[in-house]
């Protein structure tokens, strides 16, 4: 059981964490533009993140959370 | 569930102002993740460089000092000497460290002076708009060399960490990069180290942190990851080039 | 005060620098200030302090930089070629509102020049000792025993009020030797540090030392709130030493080593009768406004002399502002002027109806 939150107003969507998702469970959300008008990294599975920490890991702008 | 992740206490809330899939913000995070596990964010002060990363002094929630171009070290020299006590590092980007402050880098490192650099190398000035580095590859097209780099006129690529790690004052020359996460995490350790050095007062620490610049080499952040991969870490080989603290014969890793 | 010693003038400057609580010297070699350089790598380690030999004058001024914004006081010394490096960073240093305390020792120039004693470096100093609006404040020493004095004071002003402070010397008061003494005890002055980035301590929210404003409006408003502290320091702190000027009709003005050479040709024109008089500006940022305006009215002819091609006299004639007539008398390239040489320009004046 893990839990990314992604701090979406931060995000530039530039889907380093995407690439990084050993699960591929993460892409940018295109249905949204955030306020710096990008789309941001969204989670499509919750439920399948194992936690490994990738994701933030490669963040370049330290917009990721995990819990385990 | 517990946090697992998140952000260090030593980076502030101010958002990065870097172009998207800049690994600067990854570097940030590695250091400040240092100064949060060594407990030094009192006495730590970083002197922000002139380039991309000067408003570095926003974002490190410890004491900060914006320095000349090229003068990062000589700032972190009279800081140090000034306050023995701080723990003193300077981040700063290829044209700084290791064009307009070459003078100050080698004298700083021969000095053997007890401080921690953060040097980025991605080949590029990135604040100017992509002109010829002192690091950028033979070959390589930027503002300033249109045609590619042509060694004949514009000269070889310069690999700091080999030639400081000639220097009797170095404690630790290492390069790594931060292309995937393994890398990352020795990266971290890398500098952690540095810094572990300062605090032992061993000596002048460098980490060189081979990066990425998406925006200036006109490559979006994944096949910026790949240009690196297949060109700068070639010509930049990873390692240790010198570490004091390891045993004889240990030094390459 | 204690016993007078004999000193050279750049010995004394490092001595006052250590009675003045100043830890952390910085400089590079050049001619003709090394004496205070040595004097300094002989004490500093026997009262630990720093004395580091920089591998350039522009690194000597970063380390300063650096030194400074912790809250320590730092100084650095150089002599003219020196300090055109040095410029870039006394820029930073003003931008950043970091005191500390840059010695010039003047030599000859433009370029190499010559190794002899000058005064050529004036515009420089007081208009230009780096790119951007700032001023920084100038004392000139006429005797060794200034050079002593002066020190404390720079570092006292340069705090009060956060601004670079330099003692713009030549090479013929730091080379001199004279009589000086030194207080038993220098009066420091504790002023407010806690802009000082020397480790938070977990205590506060990060000091940031720093000239950067990426926002014009926000550099306009520093900048604006820097020149109104220039204003005070225009109101407070301007120094001049007057010299028989009371019925003064040829007004001498001069500073440093040319204004021994004027105050002996004043005494050589009383006693021909001439009423001569001397304005000597200890302060050269801010000009001594007010000691010049009160001799206008009675002076017939001003007379600035300098060992320069003429810089300071623009300041005279500033005042004076065209009431009456400013002439100017130097010599240049590391040539002092004698007393019969400034003595027959003011006969020649004396001669002339303003």
């Amino acid at each position: 059981m893990a839990r990314i939150t992604i701090k979406e107003d931060s995000c530039k969507g530039c889907e380093m964490c995407v690439n990084a998702c050993p699960k591929q469970l993460l892409r940018l959300n295109r249905d949204k533009i955030n306020a710096k008008g990008y789309h941001p990294a969204m989670m499509t599975d919750q439920s399948a993140c194992i936690g490994c920490k990738s994701c933030a890991i490669m963040c370049p702008d330290v917009c990721i959370t995990v819990e385990k | 569930m517990a946090v697992v992740f998140e952000k260090p206490h030593a980076l502030t809330d101010v958002p990065f102002h870097y172009c998207p899939g800049c690994t600067h913000g990854i570097v940030h995070r590695l250091v400040a993740e240092a100064i949060d596990e060594l407990g030094i964010e009192g006495r730590a002060v970083g002197v922000a460089s002139v380039g991309c990363s000067v408003f570095s002094y926003n974002y490190f929630s410890c004491d900060m000092v914006q320095s000349p171009h090229g003068r990062a070290q000589a700032v972190a020299t009279g800081i140090k000497r000034a306050q023995p006590q701080d723990i003193v590092f300077t981040y700063q980007g290829d044209g700084d460290l290791a064009a307009i402050g070459t003078c100050e880098t080698v004298h700083a490192a021969t000095r053997g002076e007890n401080i921690t650099v953060i040097f980025i190398n991605n080949a590029i000035y990135g604040m100017t708009g992509g002109q010829m580095a002192p690091t950028s590859l033979p070959g390589q097209v930027t503002q300033t060399t249109p045609y590619g780099r042509d060694v004949k006129t514009a000269g070889y690529p310069i690999r700091m960490c080999e030639m400081l790690s000639t220097l009797d004052g170095v404690a630790l020359a290492q390069r790594v990069t931060v292309d995937n996460v393994k890398h990352v995490n020795e990266a971290k350790k890398a500098i952690k180290k540095a810094f572990e050095n300062q605090i032992n007062g061993l000596g002048y620490s460098i980490v060189e942190v081979v990066s990425t610049c998406p925006t200036n080499w006109g490559l979006a952040p994944a096949d910026a990851i790949k240009w690196l991969q297949d060109n700068m870490l070639p010509y930049y080989p990873l390692g240790v080039y010198k570490d004091i603290t390891a045993s004889e014969g240990g030094a390459k890793a | 005060m204690a016993e007078k010693v004999l000193m050279k003038g750049n010995e004394a400057l490092g001595e006052a620098a250590l009675r003045a609580g100043c830890r952390h010297f910085f400089g590079y070699p050049i001619t003709p200030q090394t004496e205070l350089s040595a004097y300094l790598s002989k004490k500093m380690p026997k009262c630990g302090g720093t004395f580091l030999q920089a591998e350039s004058e522009l690194a000597a001024i970063n380390m300063v930089l650096g030194a400074g914004a912790t809250g320590v006081r730092a100084m650095t010394s150089s002599s003219s070629p020196g300090i055109s490096l040095k410029s870039e960073g006394i820029s930073y240093i003003a931008g950043s509102d970091v005191p500390c305390v840059i010695i010039n020792v003047q030599r000859g120039g433009p370029g190499l020049g010559s190794i002899q004693p000058s005064q050529a470096d004036y515009w420089q100093a007081t208009k230009a000792t780096g790119h951007g609006d700032f001023q920084i404040f100038v004392l000139a020493p006429s005797t060794v025993q200034e050079m002593a004095d002066f020190v404390a004071l720079a570092f006292d002003t340069a705090e009060k009020y956060r601004v670079p402070a330099m003692i713009l010397s030549d090479g013929m008061m730091g080379q001199m030797m004279e009589p000086v003494s030194f207080p038993e005890e220098t009066e420091i002055t504790q002023h407010d540090k806690s802009w000082a980035a020397c480790g938070h301590n977990n205590a506060r929210p990060h000091n940031i030392v720093n000239s950067l404003y990426i926002e014009a409006k926000d550099l306009e408003k520093t900048v604006i709130e820097r020149y109104e502290r220039y204003e005070k320091i225009k109101a407070n702190e301007q120094r001049a030493e007057s010299y028989m000027t009371e019925d003064a009709e040829v007004v001498i003005v001069a500073y440093g080593a040319s204004s021994r050479v004027s105050r002996s040709a004043v005494d050589m024109a009383r006693a021909e009768g001439i009423k001569a008089g001397l304005v000597r500006p200890i302060t050269l940022w801010p000009f001594p406004v007010d000691a010049i305006e009160k001799t206008v009215a009675n002076a017939k002819q001003f007379l600035a002399v300098e060992m320069s091609m003429g810089q300071m006299v623009d300041d005279v004639k500033l005042v004076v502002n065209g009431r009456k007539p400013v002439s100017f008398f130097g010599r240049t390239g590391g040539i002092i002027p004698t007393p019969a040489e400034v003595l027959g320009e003011i006969k020649k004046l004396a001669g002339k109806e303003a």
